[in-house]
């Protein structure tokens, strides 16, 4: 799950992280009320979960209540790259001597965590990766040991960060690593990490990813959830316990197993179509499972076909076929919905829907075949 | 010949008395495989239909002399089961818990390959490991596959394991051995381990290999194959139609950014002289003619 960057500071808010003084407006209202409270001048940040809010005009200074008026006007409701702005992140505008970037993600190929940092903050660190490698200085780090200040020092001297940066940065980074780790970030980003005229160092943006496997012990993770500005389609597998991605082809996809749900999507496209979706409906789906697949595919409404891939393992296709069956007493599917099952009491489930085939429930033999007749349908 | 597993694997079950524990311990003993105990804390000295059941697998091993366990906790309790079978003395362990959280996985592997170095740990998020007619681990219906090789597999998904099985096992072709290495971002064993032993086992011809996106164990794969492998090895990679950024089913499965796409390891493999196939169907079809005509 991305936060959006005032969740991101309050995240790092509560690891002793230093961010700008600050606070959320939803109106324009709100948005003098903080900058009064921050005092001037502030900066007016829209909320978007996308790069690039700066050249979309959505990130403006304000020197006073007419100016926040003005932005906060201007970017509340503001389109950036299809992200509507709704909310507005509003601090106290920081003076900047120099700009650095931090952070932590996990090295999957060395099954460590790799921390990154470099003197040049401030803009696209892909883009410093490329023409200026050795600005960044790497560190691999042992999950077991984890990050201590002896070894931030060490890290910040390497990335040759200004001196009077060094003992303060090296501190950030520590408690920065323990917001990645105990905090249950996939990423854990600082960019600009800023030192000021004055010689403080602090976040001045924050771009968080966590582990949604961790949710179990993060209860205060609901708050995040209940902002998150999704595809209405993907909010309504969520609230029926589906694994959904919507996409935006026009063959609904069902299979099982999340490797297969892929694999639907690949072989659809060879054959000339387009996935509405990546939906996996996991191992021992029943009816229940499969009339809520079929109601979140239905209620898309670009899907022209369904195409149900599954291979039973564990997962029984006769629980599979009875299912759909279920299924289709309970929603009414505008689409035809093409069916290809393999695996597990495969006969039993083939023989089990046999005589309710017709030209919208229809079966194929193979993965190709049924690709073909689904897209063909959708196509029709 | 088999590998990291045979007819003569011990193996208990760690959480045998749990609903999912049951069923697929159960039903691996039911295939054959010498299940000779089970692991819950607190319900030592029970059974689980004549399967006896110990308090840690210290003592599960201690009376058994199991050397494989078979991990079914909940992800919450799951690094430390997988801990807790090292610390016992077990050498290979299954783990085929999914929604383990990322961080607890750096941990435990590093924990494994730092403190219990002759430990092998398969997963976790992974559909397990089978030697068909001899051993089968997890939760991979034994009925798909076809004992007496020549084939060996190694695959990231367990549907397409299944699939890659059920398209061989129709054709009249064996498996060596299958190992589903899981979609976590964190696995204990990866490609390189499994080609290497299918590479070392006389028994496997050659080799299907079934990716994915995210990562980048399939180009070190590609890299181990140019360098070592003399076997014919056949792949696919699965998302070459997913969207970056997102996690497509699995949590390893993701392109962060321009990273881990399905595109640039089909190149990495071909490279590698591998038979790269578009789909799982055409994999399965190239390995039946690489296996007649060997």
């Amino acid at each position: 799950m991305d936060l959006f960057e005032y969740q991101g500071k309050q995240y790092f808010a509560r690891f002793g992280i230093a961010v700008s003084p600050g606070d959320v407006a939803d109106t324009v209202q709100e948005a003098l009320a903080v900058a009064r409270e921050v005092g001037y001048p502030v900066v007016v940040k829209a909320q978007v979960k996308v790069g690039g809010r700066g050249k979309a005009g959505g990130v403006k200074l304000a020197s006073n209540d007419d100016e926040v008026r003005l932005h906060a006007g201007n970017i509340l409701g503001l389109d950036i790259k299809g992200h509507v702005v709704k909310r507005l992140w509003i601090e106290h505008a920081s003076d900047i001597e120099k700009e650095y970037y931090a952070s932590f993600t996990l090295d999957r190929p060395n099954k460590t965590h790799l921390g990154m940092l470099s003197a040049q903050g401030g803009v696209e660190i892909e883009v410093v990766a490329e023409e200026n490698p050795d600005a960044i200085a790497f560190l691999s780090i042992d999950p077991v040991r984890g990050l201590d200040l002896a070894t931030a020092r060490r890290w910040v001297d390497e990335a040759q960060l200004d001196e009077v940066a060094r003992e303060q940065a090296a501190e950030l980074l520590v408690k920065l690593y323990r917001c990645y780790s105990e905090g249950d970030c996939d990423l854990a980003e600082v960019n600009p990490l800023i030192l000021t005229p004055e010689g403080k160092v602090h976040a001045l943006d924050a771009k968080v990813t966590l582990d949604e496997n961790a949710s179990f012990r993060h209860p205060e993770w609901a708050a995040y959830r209940a902002t998150e500005t999704e595809d209405p389609r993907e909010k309504m597998a969520k609230e029926k316990g589906l694994n959904y991605i919507g996409l935006d082809g026009t063959v609904g996809i069902i299979a099982n197993g999340a490797g297969l749900a892929m694999s639907t999507l690949d072989v659809v496209n060879q054959v000339g179509g387009t996935a509405a979706n990546f939906l996996d409906i996991g191992g021992g789906a029943d009816a229940n499972v499969m009339a809520a697949a079929l109601e979140v595919i239905n209620a898309d409404p670009k899907v022209k076909s369904i195409f149900v891939n599954i291979f039973g393992g564990i997962t029984r296709v006769d629980e599979v076929a009875n299912g759909v069956l279920e299924a289709l007493k309970r929603v009414t599917i505008t689409s035809p919905i093409v069916l290809r099952l393999d695996g597990t009491n495969a006969v039993e489930g083939r023989a089990i829907l046999a005589p309710h085939l017709n030209d919208t429930l229809i079966m194929e033999p193979t993965m190709l075949d049924a690709a073909r007749r689904a897209v063909t349908l959708a196509q029709a | 010949m088999s590998i990291f597993v045979d007819e003569n694997t011990k193996v208990i079950v760690q959480g045998l008395t749990g609903g999912q524990g049951r069923f697929h311990g159960l039903r691996n003993r039911d295939y054959g495989t010498q299940v000779v105990g089970g692991v819950t804390p607190g319900k030592g000295g029970s059974d689980v239909d004549g399967v006896p059941v110990f308090n840690s697998v210290k003592e599960a091993v201690d009376a058994t002399g199991a050397t494989a366990s078979f991990v079914v906790v909940p992800p919450k309790f799951a690094a430390a089961a997988i801990l807790e079978a090292a610390e016992g003395g077990i050498t290979f362990i299954v783990c085929i818990t999914e929604g383990i959280p990322a961080h607890d996985e750096a941990v435990t592997y590093n924990r494994l390959v730092e403190e219990f170095p002759g430990v092998r740990l398969l997963g976790p998020n992974c559909p397990g490991i089978i030697s068909p007619g001899k051993c089968n681990i997890g939760i991979t219906s034994g009925d798909i596959a076809l004992a007496g090789g020549p084939v060996g597999i190694v695959s990231r998904s367990g549907t397409l394991t299944y699939q890659a099985l059920h398209e061989l096992s129709q054709q009249g072709i064996g498996q060596t051995t299958c190992v589903g290495i899981g979609g976590d971002p964190v696995p204990g064993t990866n490609f390189v381990d499994c080609l290497a032993a299918f590479e070392a086992d006389p028994e496997t011809k050659a080799v299907m290999m079934i990716g994915e996106i995210g990562g980048s164990e399939e180009e070190r794969a590609a890299e181990w194959i140019k360098a070592n492998m003399t076997k014919p090895v056949v792949a696919y990679v699965a998302g070459i139609t997913a969207p970056p950024g997102r996690k497509m089913g699995h949590a390893g499965a993701i392109i962060s950014g321009s990273k881990g796409t399905a595109s640039a390891k089909m190149d990495a493999l071909r490279d590698a002289g591998v038979f790269v196939c578009a789909n799982p169907t055409e994999a399965g079809q190239k390995m039946v003619d690489i296996v007649q005509a060997l």
